[in-house]
């Protein structure tokens, strides 16, 4: 039989962190399929580069804090991470003020990006 | 064709469950197939048979077993039914507990997967 | 691409990344609160006009006639969820939550 060629997934993820569950659970998910061998990207735009913000501290709101551990998806099989620029520029942030290694995209570049997949997951 | 459905967000609180739920009507009255649907973050709630719904209003967890019943599978995510208090105990009939990775399954065998959320 | 919106225009921004992220001819469709978008002479109009040159806009009846919207501003396209699966059965949707 035929073995199908892997399916190329991207994490779509727009949300805060601390205020919703999204982006925590959605993190969950991303490292879970990392373990299958599919093509999985991670897009963060809008609220959603917030997440990768450094220097993040719940202990105050007893919630837990994961901003740590975005740095493992690299080793988890999540070649592909993008952020968009313009969602870094509207929240006065840059490159340097990020967990872990992102590829800087403009809209077009993401838009190219997602036409691409065969599955788009919300987060 | 195949379609995945991931829901994820609970019933009553936001219209998502009753889209998913007319979106897969009408996929079946059209032939397709629906590969399975999967109860995310608060999503996991619609599948409690602990709901108590007056009679004149719609009953969300009813209407998805009766479709499990027709052999749809219905998958509840663990980690997010556990942190919710969905357990076997009070899981609908028809569908089941499972991981993650029945997710990535279904975004594997599936042509598309829709997310129905808030 | 398939981009479903279904959040109102008047409180969130989804509508205004969903068109910055979107190529064009793609299609756009307004499902539960999104449908707001469609509506005639609001103060959104200018946005739905710049993305009606630029992308077929579809319209789910069932959540129009919920919210009491019998008519929708011109170019949006009124569709049931038959053509809904339609659209998902030809383009991979994402869905902007």
């Amino acid at each position: 039989m035929e073995e199908q060629a892997p399916r190329k997934i991207m994490f779509v993820n727009r949300k805060a962190p601390h205020g919703s569950i999204y982006a925590y659970e959605g993190l969950e998910v991303i490292l879970i399929f990392g373990a299958y061998d599919q093509e999985i990207s991670a897009a963060f735009l809008d609220d959603a580069v917030l997440s990768l913000k450094k220097g993040q501290d719940t202990s105050e709101i007893g919630t837990k804090e994961f901003s740590a551990t975005f740095r493992v998806l690299e080793a988890y099989g999540v070649e592909n991470r993008y952020v968009e620029r313009e969602s870094l520029e509207q929240r006065g942030l840059t490159e340097e003020d990020l967990v872990m290694d992102v590829d800087v995209v403009d809209g077009a570049t993401l838009r190219k990006y997602m036409g691409e997949q065969d599955v788009l997951l919300p987060f | 064709m195949k379609f995945g459905i991931l829901i994820q967000e609970g019933p009553y609180n936001h219209q998502a469950s009753d889209s998913a739920y007319n979106f897969i009507q009408a996929s079946l009255e059209k032939g397709h197939e629906i590969t399975g649907v999967f109860f995310y973050n608060d999503g996991v709630i619609n599948t409690t048979k602990l709901m108590d719904i007056p009679a004149d209003d719609r009953h969300i967890s009813k209407r998805w077993s009766e479709l499990g019943a027709k052999g749809i599978q219905l998958i509840v995510c663990v980690a997010a039914a556990k942190r919710r208090g969905i357990n076997p105990d009070v899981l609908i009939d028809n569908a089941r507990i499972d991981g993650l990775g029945q997710l990535s399954e279904l975004c594997i065998e599936s042509d598309r997967l829709i997310t129905f959320g808030d | 691409m398939l981009h479903i919106v279904n959040k109102s225009p008047f409180k969130y921004r989804n509508l205004d990344t969903c068109v910055r992220v979107s190529e064009k001819e793609d299609p756009i469709i307004l499902i539960e609160d999104g449908v707001y978008a469609a509506l005639k002479g609001s103060s959104i109009e200018g946005l739905m006009k710049k993305t009606l040159e630029d992308h077929p806009v579809f319209a789910i009846r069932a959540d129009l006639k919920a919210r009491g919207i019998d008519e929708v501003m011109e170019g949006v396209e009124v569709c049931d969820y038959s053509c809904f699966v339609d659209m998902v059965e030809k383009h991979v949707p994402y869905s902007w939550l």
